[in-house]
């Protein structure tokens, strides 16, 4: 099943093709844009064909399943993989409104492809070392995106992200060994065969504490996840906007993927931890926002907060509330990303981002105001947009598996991503702004915003489909047979 | 920068240049059986070219290798990413290993070895050349 590796490929040719094309900014933009087009396309196939015949299966190279590489796309990597797609599309769109220069002429958008292929692979690997590569393809694109401009403040961000993501891969590989020599393998379809029919010893759950704390970091989880709200404010938008809609989200799916495959069910540990994390990210990163003064710092501790929303359905392990974490997952890639490529217009405008510069945008730019508004008010859960849907199914969930604890911080958190959204708008759109801004805006900047409002709007009108599709994941995700012998017995090939 | 450097510098990197280049491609066809591969060698030619730089200035170093080293690491995940899509040409799974003759080692796998050898040439004079800009 060739088509597996398109989403893998295609970025990468890409990013070859921008090296070998003259540097002039806007054939660059236009090649960049246009891998960004066929990436989608090629994760949509992908997608159609994994809804039509279940899993698919790649054995790269000819090698059978436990002695090779394995590509394996279940639903979940399929809707990642679109979703990857999708905000490489927004993120390539939002080029055209203008780099800076110096980045440009530095690989800009060749670095972009490179995480877009980092970030895929990601999602389609099935194989631990394999993913760990992939990690690192990301860190690395992502590394120089975040320091490529040089000023004092990106360095001093870019120092703490990557001193702290070096830990966390150090930690996942010093796992991996571990886990390699304790049961020989490295597949994670050959492992979920070997480890959860094994009886519980310190071993496995010192396996899972490490694979906890290594994701946790790259997920940014309590307590964990000071790097994130460091950092993420200081790259120009399009490149906070990749790294916030993508990058902490692989540390979720990876957490999903392993958790669900390799300790399904036990330590019993990992789970009271896990959920008693989530609980800890929810508040923090949302009292954490509204002590902020800055747009992208209240995205920033909202964007922690959120991914507490997205680990409580593995934590709980049961269908609905996983379904309920994925719908959010989806949910929140377009929203969060989508904010962030907003920040962009209040750096063109005001050259700054603090909430106190801000404000006039209602009554001066509707049309900018309109479109902000579906990404702060569905982030914030304001019916019917995808956020409360999202949130309505987590709660539902989490009452559903008893968790009364959990569904009680969720309701309460959700209160407070309200306010701290509601401020955010009021501040930033609503009040009249300290000076008046001459400034022109590009019309462009504003395609990659609409783009993902309207997926925001699609996700809350087809919320029902959608929901279902969570199901099926969530379904797939807990029955790991279906996995297991889609990798190892050639499962149903297309 | 040519007055600041020795003459024995000089005279031995003129004559040590061709035999680096020469080890470099043979590491990187040796590599198919034995130690040695795209990496090393790519390695060994970066370090020509460094040497070159350090006798004879950056200008010329940057003229020795005729094209820009942005170029050669564009070309060579060119040239890796081809060979791993031929076998899908032939309706094999992708990265699958393709031999025109198993035994003179020519094949996909060589190919992957040579983009391999290009981009980390690219890379290496990457670094090297902006460091000595700097």
């Amino acid at each position: 099943m060739n088509a597996l590796v398109l989403p893998i490929a295609l970025p990468l040719f890409t990013a070859a093709v921008l090296l070998l094309a003259p540097s002039r900014p806007l054939l660059q933009r236009w090649i960049s844009f246009a891998g960004a087009c066929v990436l989608a396309i090629a994760a949509v196939l992908v997608f159609v064909r994994v809804e039509r015949d279940g899993i698919l299966v790649l054995q790269l190279g000819g090698w059978p399943a436990p002695f090779g590489i394995t590509l394996v796309a279940d639903v979940l990597s399929a809707m990642l993989v679109v979703a990857t797609a999708v905000v490489g599309l927004a993120v390539t769109l939002s080029s055209f409104s203008g780099v800076d220069p110096r980045r440009e002429g530095f690989g800009y958008h060749g670095l972009i492809h490179v995480l877009l292929m980092g970030v895929s692979g990601a999602f389609l690997t099935g194989d631990l070392f394999n993913l760990y590569v992939w990690f690192e393809v990301m860190l690395v694109a992502s590394f120089v995106l975040m320091a490529l401009h040089r000023t004092r403040a990106q360095l001093e961000a870019a120092f703490k992200y990557v001193a702290l993501n070096l830990i966390a891969s150090s930690l996942f590989l010093t796992t991996l060994g571990l886990l390699y020599g304790g049961t020989g393998a490295l597949n994670m379809a050959e492992l979920a065969t070997i480890l959860p029919a094994r009886e519980n010893t310190a071993y496995e759950t010192i396996l899972a504490m490490l694979f906890l704390t290594a994701f946790g970091i790259k997920a940014a989880m309590f307590p964990l996840f000071f790097w994130l709200p460091a950092s993420y404010h200081t790259p120009p938008a399009a490149v906070g906007a990749i790294f916030a809609g993508l990058l902490t989200k692989v540390g979720v799916y990876s957490m999903i993927r392993v958790f669900t495959l390799l300790f399904p069910g036990d330590p019993a540990m990992l789970y009271t931890l896990l959920l008693a994390q989530a609980g800890c990210t929810m508040i923090v990163g949302l009292v954490g926002a509204l002590a902020q003064q800055d747009f992208r710092r209240i995205l920033s501790f909202n964007l922690v907060g959120h991914l507490g929303y997205t680990t409580v359905g593995v934590a709980l392990g049961t269908s609905a509330a996983m379904a309920g974490s994925i719908f959010y997952i989806l949910h929140h890639i377009a929203a969060i990303t989508n904010l962030y490529l907003i920040s962009g217009i209040f750096l063109r405008l005001r050259h700054t981002t603090s909430l106190p510069e801000l404000g006039s945008i209602f009554r001066e730019r509707p049309l900018v105001a309109i479109l902000a508004a579906i990404p702060v008010f569905s982030l914030a859960g304001v019916p019917p947009l995808s956020g409360f849907i999202g949130k309505l199914a987590l709660v539902r969930g989490a009452f559903g598996a008893g968790a009364w604890w959990t569904g009680g911080i969720i309701l309460a958190v959700s209160l407070l991503t309200l306010l701290s959204m509601a401020r955010l708008w009021s501040e930033s759109f609503w009040k009249t702004a300290p000076h008046e801004d001459k400034s022109r805006l590009p019309g462009v900047i504003l395609l990659p915003i609409a783009f993902l409002s309207a997926i925001t709007v699609a996700m809350t009108v087809a919320a029902g489909p959608l929901y279902q599709l969570a199901m099926k994941t969530s379904d797939q995700l807990l029955n790991p047979a279906l996995y297991i012998d889609a990798v190892l017995k050639g499962g149903p090939q297309p | 920068m040519t007055t600041t450097t020795s003459l024995i510098l000089r005279t031995g990197a003129r004559v040590l240049m061709p035999l680096l280049l020469l080890f470099g491609v043979f590491l990187l066809l040796r590599g198919h059986n034995a130690p040695g591969g795209g990496f090393a060698g790519g390695l060994v030619v970066a370090a020509a070219y460094i040497l070159h730089f350090f006798a004879f200035g950056l200008d010329a170093a940057r003229r020795a290798l005729l094209t820009r080293p942005e170029r050669l690491i564009g070309s060579g995940l060119l040239l890796a990413v081809g060979s791993g899509i031929l076998p899908v040409l032939f309706g094999r799974p992708f990265l699958t290993s393709l031999w025109f003759d198993p035994a003179s080692g020519i094949g996909t796998p060589m190919l992957f070895d040579l983009g391999v050898f290009l981009v980390v040439i690219g890379v290496v004079l990457i670094m090297a050349f902006t460091l000595a800009e700097e």
